[in-house]
């Protein structure tokens, strides 16, 4: 972290950047996101295991966009959503500057986000066991049980779009939810409203998200909404050996491979 | 207190439906039920909620004057969900409308006193309200000025009230269309709404302003007032806040202190000017 | 009525709990869910934790719930056919384990819902409902209570309120006839007052500011920078309103089905970037700063000044459930000391 920080520092000093966007101690000792524009508060970054939320998401919020240049503290999860963010050309890379964070919170800086893509080779986008045990439960239920643990845990939504607002993904200025001509889904917060809006929200991140786990942790009811698009996560590792976004291949649907699977097609 | 569901409307069939320009109409409505006909009650410058059922509701003001009973208008212009759903409708239909709901302009308070109106675009609807409602008791005021600017010829709403304020010697009618917004056959002026109210220049003594349009007209227009003389009391105009419920509950139209549903949509300048800039 | 007070035994408690249910009344009460603690339908007294701060959700849902179908309506080719709510169908309901905080901001909730009009629908519904409060011995570092007017072991807003003591036995305090009306299913579990005192038996909750000050600073400082400084991480979204027990902004839809419907409310926030947006596109609150300016001002400005009553009681639920640690009590307490 020593290092990150002489180098916010000097980013901040030179004003080669306005703001560090990073974490720092929050309530309990907790994180949160720190949005650092004097040099002598560079002191205040931290950087831990707690540190899940995915700050990608600042990136493309106006009001954040107008506090100038950022320089932001990036690990995996943020290198992630960086490159799908690029590839969506929702940043450039003359707009940002990246402080990649190594897992044991040494820097690595970045001079292109296709140098974050190499970085992130060693870091394949994989489920780990857990993960996988969970979603071998979920798909080994019969199509009722399924409905039923799906109808159960999405019950407990109340639409607060606390997932949708910090998912680094979800940067619409207008989302579905909120198209009223016409209007695809409902906008009570009941079984049928919340189904459509899981599902919906599910199928627009088909092969963009970046797995970060940011829309389940911000979530107040902490519902397992993730495992919706870890399941397509699941089959996109499976079928067609999807590794995480990168700048070329891009959205995984919208990409064709003369050699992906076909078997799907009955 | 009243034991009624607050949010249900009264179901009103519409009686007729005049396309006033391109996306803008006037709905006549009328009471399918007799005794809410008769225990119904408004004034100038109030609003309501109206609502095609399965669609959802919409704000607009009473645009038929309180002196003219057994009905009420609305001029709306196609705009969203609930507008786009208004303008399939037929004559003979039924909509839903809750209300009256606001306050009103302080049309006693203005008796023995000179009216100026400016409009602009389709703010003539809640405008047309406190008009009518002023010509029907037109003794009771001193010179009536109307101006009414819009985008062209084509865009400019109540043509056939136009036509009759025109006729009438007691009212002072200018309509100004925006440069290029003329057609070779145009009488009117053509200029922006400020332009045209510099050069027509009215006079301030004892007169009221009211003023409605888009607020970039609203902006423009309120210093040339100024320049005539009109102070902060003497000018009025509406706002349109986003609303939902119409009374006070929904939170949706809180704009500092105020509550635009309940404590507006009239305000004088003078009150604007103590509003937070969130209108 | 003057507050009576009782002793009712740790082991008199579920029989007190099963007698309410027996009455026929709807009880909901604090229970363990999957992932949070909320207030839920319960089959027995095995199923009711008291191990809460506070629960996730406020208790306000009871009348205010998430999604209120206002009426129904069958449309037809001659016309539309409505079904007007149902007041007579409401249900008798008992909360059972509601915080003094929680119990505080039926207040405020119903000062917006009875302003000049009558909500009929939910005061119909607060009248019908009976709260059963319990005083706090635990708080954390989010509770703020006493900072704005309220306390552990405040009886405000319940009809009755239980304060465990520290023989594991419970004073009783009934507060309203509607407390009464539920001593009166088992008297003989209401004993004779307990000399020990209450207070000693109250969470301890720091005084960090008072209302009255942050109404004085908000006033003042409309125009300040220290909006957009607080709300930088704020990223709008409805949680602070949804779990808050005062918030009560709302929508109103139609929902159909097929030729029937009916228009429902359903929760709303003033710090969702639409919440004001009109259909041209004008936006009178476009930026994070003015809305997370206008969550604190109306709570504590707007709402004093127009009904008499501060929005908020200090439970400290938008902190906890906040996704990006909006500390309020921390926020509020830098704005008292501007
Ligand atoms: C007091 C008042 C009087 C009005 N009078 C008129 C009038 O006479 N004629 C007219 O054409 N328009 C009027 N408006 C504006 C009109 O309410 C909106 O254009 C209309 O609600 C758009 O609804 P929609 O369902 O078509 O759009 P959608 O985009 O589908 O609207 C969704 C919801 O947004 C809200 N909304 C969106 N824009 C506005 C807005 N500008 N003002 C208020 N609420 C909005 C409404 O609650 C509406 O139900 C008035 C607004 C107010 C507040
Ligand atoms: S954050 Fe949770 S409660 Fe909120 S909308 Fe998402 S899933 Fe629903
Ligand atoms: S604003 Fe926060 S602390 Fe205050 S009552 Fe609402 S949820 Fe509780
Ligand atoms: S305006 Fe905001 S703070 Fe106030 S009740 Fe509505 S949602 Fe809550
Ligand atoms: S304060 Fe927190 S809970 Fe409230 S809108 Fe902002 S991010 Fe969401
Ligand atoms: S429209 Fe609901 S409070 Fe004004």
């Amino acid at each position: 972290m020593v290092d990150v920080k002489k180098k916010a520092a000097e980013l901040l000093s030179s004003e080669a950047v306005k703001v560090i966007i990073g974490y720092t101690e929050g309530t309990g000792g907790k994180p949160r996101a720190a949005f650092i524009q004097n040099v002598a508060d560079v002191e205040k970054l931290i950087f831990n295991s707690q540190c899940v939320m995915n700050l990608a998401v600042y990136l493309t919020k106006a009001e954040i966009k107008k506090l100038g240049k950022p320089a932001i503290v990036a690990p995996v999860n943020v290198l992630r959503a960086i490159i799908q963010l690029a590839f969506e050309v929702q940043i450039q890379e003359s707009d940002i500057v990246v402080l990649g964070i190594t897992p044991d919170e040494k820097l690595v800086e970045f001079q292109s986000f296709a140098a974050i893509e190499s970085y992130l080779e060693d870091f394949k986008m994989e489920l780990d066991a857990k993960e996988k045990e969970t979603l071998a439960k979920i798909s080994g239920m019969s199509l009722e049980e399924r409905w039923a643990y799906w109808t159960e845990e999405l019950s407990e939504c109340f639409k607060c779009y606390a997932c949708r607002a910090a998912c680094p993904m979800c940067y619409c200025h207008k989302c579905a939810v909120e198209q009223n001509k016409p209007q695809w889904i409902p906008v009570a917060a009941h079984q049928l409203g919340n189904m459509e809006w899981h599902i919906m929200r599910a199928m627009h991140l088909a092969g963009r998200c970046v797995n970060c786990d940011a829309c389940h942790n911000a979530c107040p009811k902490g519902i397992n909404l993730n495992f919706l698009t870890k399941l397509m996560l699941a089959d996109a590792q499976e079928q067609l050996g999807y590794t995480g976004p990168t700048l070329k291949e891009g959205n995984l649907l919208s990409t064709y491979n003369p050699n992906d699977q076909e078997n799907f097609i009955k | 207190m009243e034991e009624k569901n607050i949010y249900k409307p009264y179901l009103m069939r519409v009686e007729k439906i005049t396309l006033e320009a391109p996306g803008v109409r006037t709905f006549r409505l009328k009471f399918e039920n007799e005794e809410e006909a008769n225990a119904f009650e408004f004034k100038a410058g109030q609003f309501g909620e109206y609502s095609v059922i399965g669609e959802g509701e919409s704000t607009f003001c009473i645009a038929s004057s309180p002196t003219r009973k057994g009905y009420i208008e609305c001029t709306y212009r196609e705009a969203g969900r609930v507008t786009s759903a208004l303008a399939k409708c037929e004559e003979g239909d039924v909509v839903g409308f809750r209300g009256p709901y606001g306050n009103t302009f302080p049309i006693d308070e203005w008796k023995g006193k000179s009216l100026l109106f400016i409009a602009g675009g389709i703010a003539l609807p809640p405008m047309r309200c406190v008009i009518w409602n002023a010509l029907d008791t037109r003794e009771n005021f001193k010179d009536v000025t109307i101006l009414y600017g819009a985008k062209n010829v084509g865009d400019l709403v109540y043509k056939n009230e136009l036509a009759d304020w025109e006729a009438r010697p007691d009212v002072k009618l200018i309509t100004t269309v925006d440069p290029g917004g003329q057609t070779p056959d145009w009488k009117g002026e053509v200029g922006f709404v400020p332009a045209v109210l510099e050069k027509a220049a009215p006079s301030s003594e004892n007169t009221v302003a009211i003023v409605c349009g888009p607020p970039i007209m609203i902006k423009f227009t309120l210093p040339v007032l100024e320049k005539l003389g009109f102070t902060e009391d003497t000018i009025y105009t509406t706002l349109e806040n986003r609303m939902k419920c119409g009374f006070g509950k929904c939170g949706r139209c809180n704009c500092g202190p105020v509550y635009v549903c309940k404590d507006g949509p009239v305000f004088s300048y003078k009150q604007l000017k103590a509003l937070p800039d969130e209108y | 009525m003057t507050i009576e007070k009782y002793l009712v035994k740790k082991t008199s408690l579920p029989v007190l709990f099963d007698k309410i249910k027996a009455s026929g009344k709807v009880v909901k009460a604090p229970k363990k869910k999957s992932h949070t603690t909320d207030f839920a339908d319960v089959a027995s007294f095995s199923e009711v934790t008291d191990d809460y701060i506070v629960t996730t959700q406020s208790a306000k849902s009871v009348a205010f719930p998430r999604v209120e179908k206002l009426f129904n309506y069958v449309k037809s080719k001659d016309g539309v056919q409505i079904t007007d709510y149902a007041l007579n169908a409401i249900p008798e309901v008992v909360m059972w384990g509601v915080r003094p905080c929680d119990a505080a901001g039926f207040d405020p909730l119903n000062a917006i819902f009875t302003w000049d009009i009558n909500d009929v629908i939910f005061t119909t519904k607060l009248k019908k409902t009976t709260i059963i409060g319990f005083s706090c011995q635990n708080a954390d570092e989010n509770c703020f209570c006493t900072s704005v007017g309220g306390n552990p072991g405040s009886t405000q807003g319940s009809d009755i309120l239980f304060t465990k003591l520290s023989s594991g036995d419970y004073l009783a305090e009934v507060i309203s006839e509607k407390g009464k009306a539920i001593q009166a299913l088992a008297p003989e579990l209401f004993e004779a007052a307990p000399s020990e005192d209450k207070e000693q038996n109250l969470a301890k909750v720091d005084v960090k500011f008072t209302k009255e000050i942050i109404k004085e600073k908000v006033d003042k400082y409309f125009e300040s920078d220290v909006w957009k400084e607080q709300a930088q991480r704020c990223i709008g979204c409805g949680t602070c309103a949804f779990v808050c027990p005062t918030c009560a902004c709302f929508d109103i839809q139609d929902e159909n089905h097929g030729k029937n419907g009916h228009r429902i409310r359903t929760w709303d926030s003033c710090c969702f970037s639409q919440f004001t947006l009109h259909t041209s596109g004008h936006n009178p609150r476009p930026t994070q700063d003015r809305r997370w300016r206008q969550r604190i001002m109306h709570k504590f400005s707007y709402m004093p000044d127009r009904i008499n009553v501060y929005g908020c009681v200090g439970c400290g639920r938008c902190s906890r459930a906040c996704p990006v640690d909006m500390n309020i009590a921390e926020h509020l307490t830098n704005i008292s000391k501007m």
